[in-house]
């Protein structure tokens, strides 16, 4: 028996890397689990991709701006399978009533979090590599050509999707699974507000405020500089990263006060409603 | 009563360096104004090596007292220590050396046997794992069904792959809520000798919650009986057969669970 640092901060690897084997094992036993990775983002992109030729060819703007649309769905898409990644992987424990077995080992909160995280990256990875191909092959639209810019519009949208994520997982392990649904439209909030398809300019003045609170919103205003206008906004993507850094912050401590809730109220040992 | 001096219930074997020491432990819900007591000002020790029954009918407070000493509950006042321990504050020095089984908890079916066995394995940081495995599922004669998923295990096989699962790490401690529930009576005999065995070779204390009293006649060498959250009465099994003037720990229960248990003392002495 190997001897155990005692404090919650302590990270193991080893312990990350068995969560995330579990979750791969998972991946690995159900096609129907991958398949559900692809089906979704494949769907969005053709809709859009179809919807942008349409008024490309309708209109001189549009005309200009092409793959605006396409690529708004695909960082959309990294914003959304993020989160669902990060919390779907969680609910697959209170799913199959597990948690518990979890909550008394040795693993650490901060060690399933991480866990959370990576296998965020990997279901992101499965759904959105083949659909950024489909992209490329359908519209001609090369997500990639961004370059260093997807590095820092990935990079921040990764960070809300988590702290999203971490807080929902919160919400769903404090109260059951009667909290799922959370899981899967909380995200649908921000769409309207982060100006996915249209610039912040568009929303009345007191609701840009909201809007510029909110991180994605400096990805989706960067990726627009860059499509129309070929500028890389640095500015905009350090705000982001500043703001992610306070919400990731906030998330992991609103994670911790739920998950002493659920130790005080006895809803680590049950998995239902 | 939690937090108000009402010590009814004095523990009966003192224990000097107890593996398990609850100590006036209390867990108490509120909802909309409705107060519960689940557990209500319990104290035992529990000393290395011994195999100690929890015997309650449903809602005693036996799965809340276990899972105040797994660190999954906190209490509302008093202590449980493990190994010295505070639980839930200190859980990370002591829960590498702990483990449980239930038919609450679940193992993830869509996985294998031998891939549950190889994540918690792994979590617990067991050495020679995939060694430690194949010994484990011999052991509980699972090797044949190490590559099958879980969910496809009949009720008996689930009960002795979460075994496998609860003994994987040899833990110095071990929790046990009704371990042989649905397994036929030949299995339950067999994992019973298991548990026996596990026990004299780790010198592993063991606290099992059941509703099967031949199984904690046989197994335990001390009974800790609750009711309504409190603790009724604790002792050895041939003690309380005295004590009550019964011929079985059956009879015992149910003079304790339909409020027959002082009269039967009194009739005894």
């Amino acid at each position: 028996m190997s001897a155990a640092p005692t404090s919650s901060l302590t990270l193991s690897v080893q312990r990350i890397n068995a969560m995330v084997l579990r979750y791969l094992y998972l991946l690995r036993s159900s096609w129907p689990r991958v398949l559900d990775l692809i089906y979704w983002p494949a769907v969005q992109l053709f809709v859009w991709g179809f919807l942008q030729f349409y008024v490309a060819q309708n209109s001189g703007f549009f005309a200009r701006a092409a793959g605006m649309f396409i690529g708004a769905v695909l960082l959309w898409d990294i914003l959304f399978r993020g989160q669902l990644g990060f919390s779907v992987s969680f609910l697959e424990e209170m799913w199959s009533r597990n948690l518990a077995n979890l909550m008394f080992s040795p693993l650490r909160p901060f060690e399933f979090v991480a866990a959370l995280m990576v296998m965020s990256i990997v279901r992101l990875a499965i759904g959105m590599v083949p659909v950024t191909i489909l992209a490329i092959f359908f519209f001609g639209f090369n997500l990639y050509s961004f370059g260093f810019a997807l590095a820092a519009f990935f990079l921040n949208l990764i960070l809300t999707s988590w702290s999203v994520g971490i807080v929902v997982s919160g919400v769903v392990m404090r109260n059951g699974l009667g909290a799922e649904t959370l899981a899967w439209t909380v995200m649908f909030v921000l769409m309207p507000l982060t100006c996915v398809y249209y610039p912040v300019s568009v929303l009345p003045a007191w609701l840009q405020g909201i809007a510029w609170a909110l991180p994605p919103t400096y990805v989706f205003e960067g990726m627009r500089a860059l499509v129309l206008e070929h500028t890389f906004r640095a500015d905009l993507m350090l705000a982001a990263f500043a703001l992610n850094l306070v919400y990731f912050a906030i998330a992991v401590a609103v994670f911790l006060a739920l998950l002493r809730s659920a130790r005080r109220i006895g809803s680590l040992l049950q998995s239902g409603e | 009563m939690c937090g108000i001096e009402n010590h009814r219930f004095e523990p009966r074997v003192p224990v000097s360096f107890p593996t398990i020491d609850v100590d006036r432990l209390c867990k108490v819900y509120t909802s909309k104004g409705k107060v519960t007591r689940a557990v209500d000002d319990i104290s035992f020790a529990l000393a290395p090596g011994t195999i100690t029954g929890l015997l309650g009918g449903n809602g005693a407070g036996k799965t809340t007292t276990i899972a105040m000493i797994l660190g999954l509950l906190e209490p509302t006042s008093g202590h449980a220590r493990v190994m010295g321990a505070e639980m839930p504050r200190e859980r990370y020095r002591v829960l590498h050396r702990m483990n449980f089984e239930s038919p609450y908890v679940d193992m993830p079916n869509r996985l294998t046997v031998r891939q549950n066995l190889t994540v918690f394995g792994r979590l617990y940081a067991v050495e020679d794992l995939r060694e430690r495995i194949l010994a484990t599922a011999a052991e509980l004669d699972l090797s044949d069904l190490l590559d099958r998923p879980t969910g496809k295990l009949s009720a008996g096989q689930k009960t002795r792959a979460s075994l496998a699962k609860a003994l994987i790490n040899r833990p110095d401690v071990l929790l046990l809520d009704e371990p042989t529930a649905s397994l036929d009576p030949d299995t339950a005999d067999w994992v019973r000798s298991h548990l026996e065995r596990y026990r004299a070779e780790q010198n592993a204390t063991v606290l099992l919650a059941s509703h099967n009293m031949a199984e904690v006649e046989r197994l335990c060498e001390r009974v800790i009986i609750m009711k309504q959250g409190k603790i009724e009465d604790d002792a050895a099994p041939d003690v309380l057969l005295r004590r009550y003037g019964r011929d079985n720990l059956e009879d015992v229960f149910l003079d304790v669970a339909r409020g027959r248990g002082e009269a039967s003392r009194e009739a005894a002495q």
